[in-house]
């Protein structure tokens, strides 16, 4: 019996409103007959305006996925059963999504899309994400038998699966060096670097948990590295912001000096910065936390300085299960231009992996596993050393073993001194 | 029987291939950009190279037939390159000034808001919903379209304080992100637990671990291994679902829609902040969400009249204190608002610095 279009009368109130709608792009899907993806979507209408309907999900996990990978497909099947405990929607009784890594800073071609609208139409169900919260192309829906086809085109065009479960997780990077002036490194290397080396703690699940790499060029942080990164690379610079006074000039002559005072000077976190009586700017640098506020505001003027490289955090993630946990610094700063700083920074992502998989409990992210070791234990496993641009502030608790304090001591004024 | 096809174990791709020919030209040698309009950037490079790039909305989850229409305006206007942005936007370069103006008519004919860069409200990062996840309380495809519906002429205009980042979740794991607004899923009610499933569906000792306040315990029920919660311990955080379903934590009436505010990832000015609960108890009411919706734009509203310049959310709150933010957005102030978790006693008032 051909599969009929279910009514939809919740969902076809998401048609309406100036908005770009999902439910218009699904239901010319379900309308295109002919289509090999036509019958299934529209099951998944049918599926979606019950959980319109009910308020519920009905979507359950499973295990499917390609030849030589344990994960990167998501495997979903209906839960919506009749009594003879046969599928509602029986068309869309199975909807995986294949997970594809995007190129880094998620730059395409035409030609390119195009040739993975073909296979989705031809394997799929011509419903794709561009992108998921974990940076992945979503190509959603499709069946268990159609999922090796499916990825076996897109792995012959060049592209591979990301990550699932407890994985290294597809990684995300910023538009950077591409189009924007305030990148302080090669994001889309760094990225590269950072994930392709752990391609097999990718497609073959063992860690304790999901480990995900996020770097973006400057403190800006647009990719959100610091709050949803396991590890995350940020670009920074250590010598003098950049200044062009003429530019400063035009920009207080064209905005006023009020505008400057109150939305430039007073802004800075640290009153780093002062405006000269001859509209000038002075920038006492010692005291810049480089969050780029002032850069922000006065894009022509001001600019980071040369001796770019980046500030690395560990341990960010989202509420489950201690709560929320920001990235902390491990490395305050660290050179990423030659051959041999990449290679630095491959090393000490796998010191990091290695560590993590050694030490955390089953379903612990890195950041709680730092929370019940305590930081310096991390630092001693991975070999790093402590760093006053570690802490917010020196402990407040007394309760604490400090007869080893000499030699800790010793040690510092050693490294200061080397 | 011929040995099955192995994957080539590429990775993430080179991005140079399929990157526009002008940005991969001026590769690092970027000097300033400036915001000709909203949804329009201006990159300007030492070279002298100049690249509009027009940043457009989209519904995310596209149909096929979407996405190649946008491929179609990204031959016609912009060289055949597109990319995209962290929240689902997609933006076209182009290095001819006069195509700017043809291209964002074009968007906006067929259909596609051209904005989100800025001062504006950008398309709302979210999260798979009914539509693919397997433990949803709400849609997210749909309370992303009802609001951004609400929200168009902030996403279309530059006209906030500073940015407004919107994320939703369709339960507390939040793989929606943080955000200076976030509607999440807050259920209310303790799991619902079918006995006759849980032995057969759930690894008992990986479920106990799961639970952050140790309220679930191994139980015999009908004289078959199950587990039990401790109702007056449990936060109702769901973490015991995912792996053991039996233990439903989505209910139609009981699992509400929270409302977080003043989530910051940028070190502009102020250090990063997580979002903080504002309002809680809000029915989860597809198809539009309209109670929802009402208290976003009420706190946008506060917001936008009563925030300065560069001000982000959290920034602002700061300012004025959450005192004055309850009293401009006249959201009322519960037990529930203050913190009670692990170390939450550093987020009551140690001091008198208070506002009358």
């Amino acid at each position: 019996m051909a599969t009929k279009m279910h009514k939809t009368p919740m969902l076809d109130q998401l048609e309406s409103g100036p908005w770009p709608s999902f439910v218009t792009g699904l239901k010319r899907l379900a309308n295109d007959e002919g289509k090999p993806y036509a019958d299934m979507m529209k099951d998944l209408l049918g599926q979606l305006e019950t959980s319109y309907t009910t308020r519920k999900g009905y979507w359950k996990g499973g295990t499917v996925g390609v030849v030589g990978y344990g994960g990167g497909v998501i495997p979903r099947f209906t839960e919506l059963h009749d009594e003879n405990k046969k599928p509602l929607f029986p068309k869309a009784a199975e909807f995986h999504t294949l997970r594809i890594m995007p190129p880094a800073g998620m730059h395409y071609d035409t030609a390119t899309i195009r040739k993975m609208c073909d296979v989705w139409d031809k394997y799929g169900s011509g419903l794709v994400a561009f992108h998921g919260q974990s940076g992945d192309i979503m190509f959603q829906g499709c069946t268990t038998e159609n999922v090796q086809p499916a990825f076996d085109e897109f792995n012959e065009m060049g592209f591979d699966l990301g990550g699932a479960g407890p994985a290294v997780r597809t990684g995300m990077s910023c538009v950077g060096a591409a189009r924007c002036e305030h990148s302080c490194f090669n994001e889309q290397r760094a990225h590269r670097t950072l994930v392709n080396r752990f391609l097999d703690d990718m497609h073959r699940p063992a860690l304790p948990y999901k480990f995900k790499f996020k770097v973006s060029g400057c403190p800006n942080d647009c990719m959100n590295s610091i709050q949803r990164a396991d590890m995350a690379t940020i670009g920074t610079w250590r010598d003098d912001m950049k200044v062009d006074q003429a530019e400063v000039k035009n920009f207080v002559n064209a905005k006023g000096r009020k505008y400057v005072i109150d939305n430039v000077i007073t802004r800075c976190p640290t009153g780093a910065l002062s405006l000269n009586d001859d509209d000038t700017l002075a920038v006492d640098n010692k005291n810049c936390v480089r969050c780029m506020h002032c850069i922000n505001v006065m894009t022509k003027a001001l600019s980071p300085g040369d001796d770019k490289g980046v500030t690395i955090l560990v341990g960010g993630k989202r509420t489950l299960k201690i709560g929320d946990l920001m990235g902390t610094v491990i490395v305050p700063f660290m050179k990423l231009e030659t051959d041999e700083d990449f290679e630095a920074l491959e090393e000490l992502a796998g010191n990091i992996i290695d560590f993590f998989a050694e030490n955390a409990l089953e379903h612990e992210r890195t950041g709680e596993m730092i929370e019940r070791i305590g930081l310096v234990n991390f630092l001693e496993g991975i070999g790093l050393e402590i760093d006053p641009n570690m802490i917010t502030n020196p402990r407040m608790n007394p309760y604490v073993r400090t007869d080893g304090w000499d030699e800790e001591a010793k040690k510092w004024f050693e490294r200061k001194a080397g | 029987m011929s040995a099955p096809r192995m994957p080539i174990e590429s990775g993430v791709p080179d991005p140079f291939p399929y990157m526009h020919p002008a940005l991969k030209k001026n590769f690092g040698q970027w000097k300033y950009h400036d915001r000709p309009r909203p949804g329009v950037l201006h990159h300007v490079a030492k070279s002298g190279d100049e690249v509009w790039t027009v940043r457009a909305g989209t519904q995310r989850q596209m149909d096929t037939y979407t996405i190649r229409k946008l491929m179609d305006i990204a031959d016609q206007f912009a060289d055949g390159y597109v990319r995209f942005t962290i929240r689902s936007n997609i933006e076209f370069m182009v290095t001819d000034e006069k195509k700017v103006q043809p291209l964002i008519d074009k968007l906006q004919a067929e259909g596609f808001p051209v904005g989100g860069t800025g001062n504006s409200v950008s398309m709302i990062s979210h999260t798979q919903g009914w539509l693919h996840c397997d433990i949803p309380g709400t849609d997210a495809s749909g309370v992303v379209k009802a609001l951004m519906d609400e929200l168009y002429e902030e996403f279309i205009k530059e006209e906030m304080p500073n940015r407004v980042r919107i994320t939703t979740s369709c339960c507390q794991i939040n793989c929606g992100g943080q955000g200076d607004i976030a509607i999440n899923i807050q259920h209310t009610k303790p799991p619902k637990i079918n006995h006759d499933l849980v032995a057969n569906v759930c690894e008992r000792p990986s479920v106990v671990a799961r639970c952050p306040v140790a309220a679930i315990r191994p139980a015999m029920v009908n004289g078959k291994p199950s587990l039990e919660v401790d109702e007056k311990k449990c936060i109702c955080c769901g973490a015991c679902f995912p792996p053991c379903p039996p233990m439903q934590i989505n209910d139609p009436e009981h699992s509400k829609l929270a409302i977080w505010v003043g989530g910051k990832n940028s070190n502009a000015r102020s250090k990063p902040t997580f979002h903080k609960l504002v309002a809680a108890g809000i029915p989860n009411n597809p198809p539009r969400w309209p109670e929802a919706a009402a208290v976003v734009k009420n706190i946008l509203a506060a917001y936008k009249k009563d925030a300065k310049e560069w001000e982000r959310m959290n920034e602002w709150i700061d300012r004025i204190g959450w005192p004055r933010f309850f009293e401009l957005t006249g959201l009322p102030f519960t037990k529930y608002h203050i913190d009670n978790w692990r170390g939450g006693r550093v987020n009551l008032n140690a001091s008198a610095h208070i506002r009358f």
